[in-house]
């Protein structure tokens, strides 16, 4: 039974973890309008950024500043951040199809840095020991993963909050009107290239801080956890929930990552041993053929989009 | 003073605009008419941002816009409208208005959540100013209505309207008559004087030569990509230069 | 060293530059990046591998390593692999381009990469292929300047695939149909060409040109289901590189992003490779947008 109950924590700390990556993607995505396909590389770099700020010193990698948890989740945002910022700054201005190959190619590049730059990564072999929250807890299974669980659920329920805040605000009123018409928002004086830049830098942060939780909750980091397959589940997260609705954000993480899990002890269980090495494969398969549906079926997500407005007017 | 310089815009190798040059006052109301083709909406986004210079300078009193991108106009003072309507359909007519307003401090993310509470005051001030123009408009009703909803003549009114949330010295109306009906164009007419009255500045491009007639006291004629001729809405209309170019173009 | 660069870049950039040929032709098209236009490559080298295999073992030809068996499994793998793409189009980005934004086609594009590439190693596993176990003999061609037999027929067939194409865009009825419909859809269909036909030829020859791609890939180096993945940024840069629509443009641009990544491996050595085309790619974003052959990009 609680076994049962730690599984459960663990489940929707990892399913909340993606929830957080999902609601940045949704700013960037469902409100600016921006496609990045990179999202697995910002993760990569909030969680490198989080690892070399809060874990011990070691031969394998660089950093091991020992810093706070807090301080190094800030840090991960920081840097995936900055990250956003040099690569918008370059392809905002451009067709919204560079953007996703741009970023695609960012995504791409930084993977081969982490898998390469073995004296600041540790290569292949990737981070240990990073520290987890509440490590004192850590023989007392269900205490731990209930702790883990508030805190990531606080952290989700921080930036569900701050999204909210935002989309409804007078910035979130700019991103709907230039999404509608550019020029016409340029000719009331707003900067178009500023606004996206400024969903882009916000949502990278979130998807930055997504993956510093992550790395932090498993203790250990490697480019094998940051493959494209990582931006595809992002993706599908966001299109199933429907996009420009952070509940359905949310909503659609859980709804993923369920599946996801699902489906991975549904193939172990039915595949024969010899084809079990192979089972993570299908999974890719059985998650794009639902994406596809999903676009086919349900081009608006389980949730649609729903119509913002300000939240300072009433009535 | 809205000065223009040696102003000319070039479409691969054809002249729209020729090397204009001229003055508007910027509490005036000024007319610019044409025949088509003269190169009138050209000039007009030329002095809007939302085309490029070839050469020439424009500038807006103190301020060099020779090349200043179209969201920077704004600051300088000069608002503009569109010949067709564009407003953001999905939003209400308050939105709309709302979001012209400058110098937001919600528009800048972090106060959101550092300093709602400045945000929210700035807001409701906006939203009172902002109904107080709706309602200068004839549009109180549809405040809440999304704009998608508006009768075309509504549209222009919207179009007004959000201009104004911007507090513009000098605004540049797209032929404002174009497909409106005739007791709503006397509206607009009204308007217009009123803020005229108030110190509002206006360049007017429009093909109805009876609005230029009683607004305008200045009225510049195009023809070819070049001005014509410049005076008041008689001496223009009477000038054979003028009269000429307006058979020569409807020929 | 510069020559035997040169030798390896202009090898690999002749891949490159099939590869993209057909990513730049239905994404001048069809206005969309085509993000499973890599997995065209895959499928084709490993559809050849199945029909080489099925044909059994020849001798090879000359001082190749590779019989008559591959060059039929070449042939047939393209004829399939054209058909695959096509039936993806019809199945999945037809429907979408009939409702849906071309964004939306991007990310429908992005999950069946993902899901060919992943079947793909569920019916062959992770671990690499060869079509042949031989050694490749090699042949110098000048001072410092090796190549293998095969990189030399490799490109050669290459460079015939390439001609054969650029003829048929600018000397056949159906390359000119081809060019209209993507300079513009509806003056073509008022001149009475149907652009859906037009659609359909350009996946079927788009994907025939990727499969040729992936089995010399194949041939050179070996097989893996992310070897198209892995071209694919290549596939991207090489087709902006050359101007969006733009089939010499593509070679072109396959060629240099070739011969930047053999340039690299000496500087910041062959695991950085994949990088260089994105730097290459990112420099002429920032500088001409539109690419060298002009083309719609910017």
């Amino acid at each position: 039974m609680s076994g049962l109950a730690s599984y459960a924590c663990f489940f929707f700390t990892v399913a909340l973890t993606y929830g957080v990556a999902t609601l940045g993607l949704n700013l960037q995505w469902g409100s600016a309008g921006l496609f990045n396909v990179g999202v697995a590389g910002f993760a990569a770099v909030g969680a490198y950024a989080a690892a070399w700020l809060t874990a011990a010193p070691a031969a394998g990698h660089w950093g091991g500043f020992q810093l706070p948890i807090a301080l190094g989740w800030i840090g991960a945002m920081a840097a995936a951040a900055l990250a956003a910022a040099i690569l918008g700054a370059i392809t905002l201005r451009l067709r919204a199809d560079y953007l996703a190959i741009t970023t695609f190619g960012a995504a791409v590049t930084i993977e081969l840095v982490a898998l390469n730059a073995q004296t600041l990564t540790g290569g292949p072999f990737g981070i240990a020991f990073i520290p987890k929250p509440f490590e004192a807890l850590a023989d007392r299974p269900l205490a731990f993963g209930a702790a883990n669980l508030a805190l990531v659920a606080a952290v989700a329920a921080l930036a569900y909050w701050a999204l909210e805040r935002l989309t409804g605000s007078p910035w979130g009123r700019v991103l709907r009107a230039l999404r509608e018409d550019e020029a016409a928002a340029a000719s009331l004086g707003k900067a178009p290239d500023a606004f996206r830049l400024q969903a882009f830098v916000i949502g990278a942060a979130l998807i930055g801080l997504a993956g510093a939780m992550q790395a932090q909750f498993f203790g250990f980091i490697a480019p094998d956890n940051y493959l494209p397959v990582l931006t595809f589940q992002v993706w599908v997260m966001l299109v199933v929930g429907g996009s420009g609705n952070n509940r359905g954000a949310l909503l659609g993480a859980l709804a993923v990552w369920a599946l996801w899990s699902f489906s991975g002890t549904a193939l172990a269980a039915l595949l024969p041993g010899t084809l079990q090495a192979r089972g993570a494969a299908l999974r890719v398969v059985a998650i794009g053929v639902v994406l596809a549906g999903v676009l086919l079926l349900r081009p608006r997500g389980l949730i649609g989009e729903r119509a913002t407005v300000s939240r300072h007017i009433s009535g | 003073m809205l000065d223009l310089s040696g102003v000319s815009r070039r479409f691969g190798g054809a002249r729209a605009v020729d090397g204009v040059s001229l003055a508007i006052a910027a509490d005036g109301i000024t007319g610019l008419i044409g025949p088509n083709g003269a190169g009138k909406s050209t000039l007009f986004n030329l002095i809007a941002g939302s085309l490029a210079l070839s050469e020439g300078r424009i500038r807006f009193g103190a301020a060099d816009l020779s090349h200043a991108p179209a969201h920077r106009r704004l600051a300088a003072g000069i608002g503009r409208t569109f010949q067709i309507p564009r407003p953001f359909a999905a939003m209400t007519v308050l939105e709309n208005v709302l979001l012209a307003a400058q110098r937001q401090t919600g528009e800048r993310p972090f106060a959101n959540w550092l300093t709602p509470g400045a945000v929210a005051r700035q807001e409701r001030r906006n939203i009172a100013q902002a109904r107080e123009i709706i309602d200068f408009l004839a549009l109180a009703r549809l405040a809440g209505a999304p704009a998608a909803t508006l009768s075309g003549g509504q549209r222009k009114l919207l179009e007004l309207a959000r201009v104004l949330m911007a507090a513009p010295r000098l605004i540049l109306l797209d032929e404002p008559a174009a497909g409106v009906n005739p007791s709503l164009l006397e509206t607009i007419i009204d308007r217009i004087r009123t803020l005229h009255g108030r110190g509002i500045g206006f360049l007017i491009v429009e093909h109805n030569l009876d609005l230029i007639a009683r607004l305008c006291s200045t009225v510049h004629v195009m023809a070819g990509g070049r001005l014509l001729a410049s005076g008041t809405p008689q001496a223009v209309t009477a000038d054979p230069r003028v009269i000429d170019a307006y058979l020569g173009g409807a020929a | 060293m510069i020559a035997q660069i040169l030798v390896d870049g202009i090898t690999s950039g002749a891949m490159i530059g099939l590869g993209a040929i057909g990513l730049t032709l239905t994404y001048g098209l069809l206005r969309f990046a085509n993000f499973a236009h890599g997995e065209f490559a895959t499928w084709g080298a490993y559809l050849a591998l199945l029909v080489a295999g099925a044909i059994g073992p020849a001798d090879p030809l000359g001082p190749l390593t590779f019989g008559w068996p591959l060059l039929a499994a070449l042939a047939a793998s393209m004829v399939l692999t054209a058909l695959l793409a096509a039936a993806l189009d019809g199945v999945l980005f037809r429907r979408l381009r009939r409702h849906g934004s071309a964004i939306t086609l991007v990310i429908a594009s992005f999950g069946a990469s993902l899901a060919l590439r992943s079947a793909l190693e569920f019916g062959f596993g992770p671990q690499p292929w060869y079509y042949t176990r031989d050694i490749a003999m090699t042949v110098r061609l000048g001072p410092g300047m090796r190549a293998t037999w095969d990189q030399l027929a490799v490109l050669g067939l290459a460079i015939v695939l390439m001609l054969a194409m650029h003829l048929l865009m600018t000397r056949t009825p159906l390359g000119r149909a081809m060019r209209a419909v993507s300079e513009n859809p509806d003056l073509a269909r008022l001149a009475g060409i149907d652009p859906a036909r037009i659609v359909r030829v350009t996946w079927l020859l788009g994907g025939a040109l990727a499969a040729s791609a992936g089995v010399f890939l194949g041939v050179t180096v070996q097989l893996r289901p992310s070897m198209g993945f892995e071209l694919l940024l290549p596939l991207f840069a090489a087709a902006i590189l050359g101007g969006i629509g733009s089939v010499p443009g593509a070679m072109l641009g396959g060629l240099i992003i070739g011969i930047a990544e053999a340039a690299s491996v000496p500087l910041a050595g062959a695991q950085y490779r994949a990088a260089v085309a994105f730097v290459v790619m990112l420099a002429m974003l920032l500088v001409r947008p539109s690419g060298l052959f002009g083309g719609r990009g910017g």
